[in-house]
C-alpha cells in the first residue's frame, strides 16, 4: 500500500502549527485592543442622566469645589452623590423656572431620589477606598479625568479603570507629583544616595502592590 | 484512553469557570451605597433614617450647634492653632465661600449669578461681635434662605470655620500701619 502522506507533510504540519499559534497570539492581542478601545470602555461617551448636570458649569464656571457635592471622598469609601437637597441649596433660588430642572424640583417635593446613571464603576473583586487616595494627596482628575471640562459626564480619560492603570502609580507612586508629605518625604526629601531613602521607597511599594492591598 | 478526555474536561471546565469569572466576582450579590434596590417601594438600598433618629456616639448637642442653654458659647471648645485655621480656611473656601466669597464679603459667586437675598458682608459690626457660637449655628441649622449644613461639614470644621470667620473679620478690619513690619515689608515688596 502506498503512503498516504508524502515526507513533506511533516514540514507542512509544523507550518500549520505555527500558522495557528501566530493567528491565536493574534487573536488575543486583536481582543486586547479592541477591549481597550472606547467602544468598550466607554470613555468619553456622555452617560444619559435624568438632569443634563454640567460639571464645567459648576466647578470651572462658579469655581465649586468638588467636595461641595461629593462630601465623603475623604472619609468613606464612597465619593458620595449629594442629595436633592445639595442642589436645592442654590436652586431653590436660582433658575428656579428652568425646564432642565424640573425633576430636581420634583424630587425635592416628593423626596423620591433622582436616579442618576452611574458613570464609573469598577468589579466587586477590586476592594476600592476613596478616602486613602483622597487624602495621599491623588486628585480626582488623576481617575475620573479633566471633569471641571465635561459639560454631560462620562467616564474619564487618561483611563477607563484597568488593573495595569493602577499598578502604574501603586508600582511607582514617585513619579505621579501629589500633595502627599511622606511620599514626597520618601521620593524627594532624601539627599540622593542616603541610606534608607531606596528600602523605604522600596517598602512602601511593596505594601502598595501587594495583592490584598487591592484584593481582599 | 482516558488521559486526553480528561484533560479536555479540564480544560472546558477552566474555560468555562473563567466566563463566569467577572460576573460571580465582579457583580457579587451585595449592595454598594446608593444602588437600587427592587425590594423597597422607593427602590433604594440605601434607607432613610427614620424621624428622630439619635447617633449613639453623636457629639454633644452644644458643640454641634454651638448652643448651651440658649446662649451661643462664647470660647471655642478645641484648641485655636495654626492647624485649625488652615482646616477652617480649606473648609470655608470649600463650603461657605461660593456666597460669602473667600474674603467674606458677601459677593461670591453663586449671589453674582443672582441668589438672594445676598449674605451680610462679616465686616457687618454685629458679626464683628457675635460669638463663634453663632456662626457654628447657622451652618449646623441654616438662616434665612442658607440651607442647613450640619450634613456636610463635620462638627470639628463647624468650629474651625468659625474660627477662620474671626481671622477674615479680623483682616478686613486691619489697617496697614498695623501690621508687623515683617508683614509690611512683604506686601511692600508685592507692589
Amino acid at each position: 500500500m502506498a503512503q498516504l502522506f508524502p515526507p513533506s507533510s511533516n514540514s507542512i504540519v509544523k507550518a500549520a502549527f505555527a500558522a495557528g499559534a501566530l493567528v491565536l497570539c493574534l487573536a488575543v492581542w486583536v481582543a486586547y485592543r479592541v477591549e481597550r478601545t472606547t467602544y468598550f470602555t466607554k470613555a468619553g461617551v456622555a452617560c444619559e442622566q435624568p438632569v443634563p448636570f454640567s460639571h464645567k458649569h459648576h466647578v470651572s464656571g462658579l469655581g465649586i469645589d468638588c467636595r461641595y457635592c461629593h462630601v465623603s471622598a475623604e472619609d468613606s469609601s464612597f465619593a458620595g452623590l449629594p442629595p436633592t437637597r445639595t442642589c436645592m441649596t442654590c436652586h431653590s433660588q436660582v433658575w428656579t423656572q428652568a425646564q432642565m430642572l424640573a425633576a430636581v424640583r420634583r424630587s425635592a417635593e416628593t423626596g423620591q431620589a433622582i436616579a442618576w446613571t452611574r458613570v464609573d464603576r469598577l468589579p466587586d473583586y477590586v476592594y476600592f477606598d476613596h478616602s486613602i487616595h483622597v487624602r495621599k494627596g491623588v486628585a480626582c482628575q488623576t481617575c475620573h479625568g479633566r471633569v471641571q471640562r465635561m459639560p454631560l459626564t462620562w467616564r474619564g480619560y487618561p483611563f477607563p479603570f484597568h488593573m495595569k492603570d493602577c499598578l502604574a502609580c501603586h508600582r511607582h507612586p514617585e513619579r505621579f507629583p501629589r500633595e502627599d508629605a511622606e511620599l514626597a518625604r520618601l521620593s524627594r526629601g532624601f539627599p540622593p544616595g542616603e541610606r534608607g531613602h531606596a528600602a523605604a521607597l522600596a517598602e512602601h511599594v511593596r505594601l502598595l502592590t501587594d495583592c490584598y492591598t487591592c484584593h481582599r | 484512553m482516558p488521559c486526553p478526555r480528561e484533560a479536555a474536561s479540564l480544560v472546558l471546565a477552566l474555560a468555562a469557570a473563567l466566563c463566569a469569572c467577572d460576573r460571580q466576582l465582579g457583580h457579587q450579590p451585595k449592595f454598594h451605597p446608593l444602588d437600587p434596590s427592587p425590594f423597597f417601594s422607593d427602590g433604594r438600598s440605601s434607607r432613610p433614617l427614620v424621624a428622630g433618629t439619635i447617633p449613639l456616639d453623636g457629639p454633644d448637642p452644644a458643640l454641634a450647634t454651638g448652643i448651651k442653654d440658649g446662649r451661643y458659647l462664647a470660647a471655642f471648645p478645641y484648641p485655636v492653632d495654626r492647624a485649625m485655621l488652615l482646616r477652617g480656611r480649606q473648609r470655608f473656601d470649600i463650603y461657605c465661600a461660593v456666597c460669602h466669597d473667600r474674603t467674606g464679603s458677601g459677593d461670591g459667586m453663586v449671589i453674582r449669578r443672582g441668589f438672594r437675598p445676598r449674605p451680610p458682608d462679616f465686616t457687618d459690626p454685629r458679626l464683628m461681635a457675635a460669638p463663634p457660637g453663632l456662626f457654628v449655628d447657622v451652618i449646623a441649622n441654616g438662616f434665612g434662605r442658607m440651607y442647613p449644613y450640619e450634613d456636610r461639614v463635620h462638627v470639628r470644621d463647624r468650629w474651625a470655620i468659625a474660627a477662620y470667620i474671626k481671622v477674615l473679620q479680623l483682616a478686613a478690619a486691619s489697617r496697614f500701619q498695623d501690621l508687623p513690619g515683617q508683614d509690611r515689608r512683604a506686601l511692600e515688596a508685592l507692589k
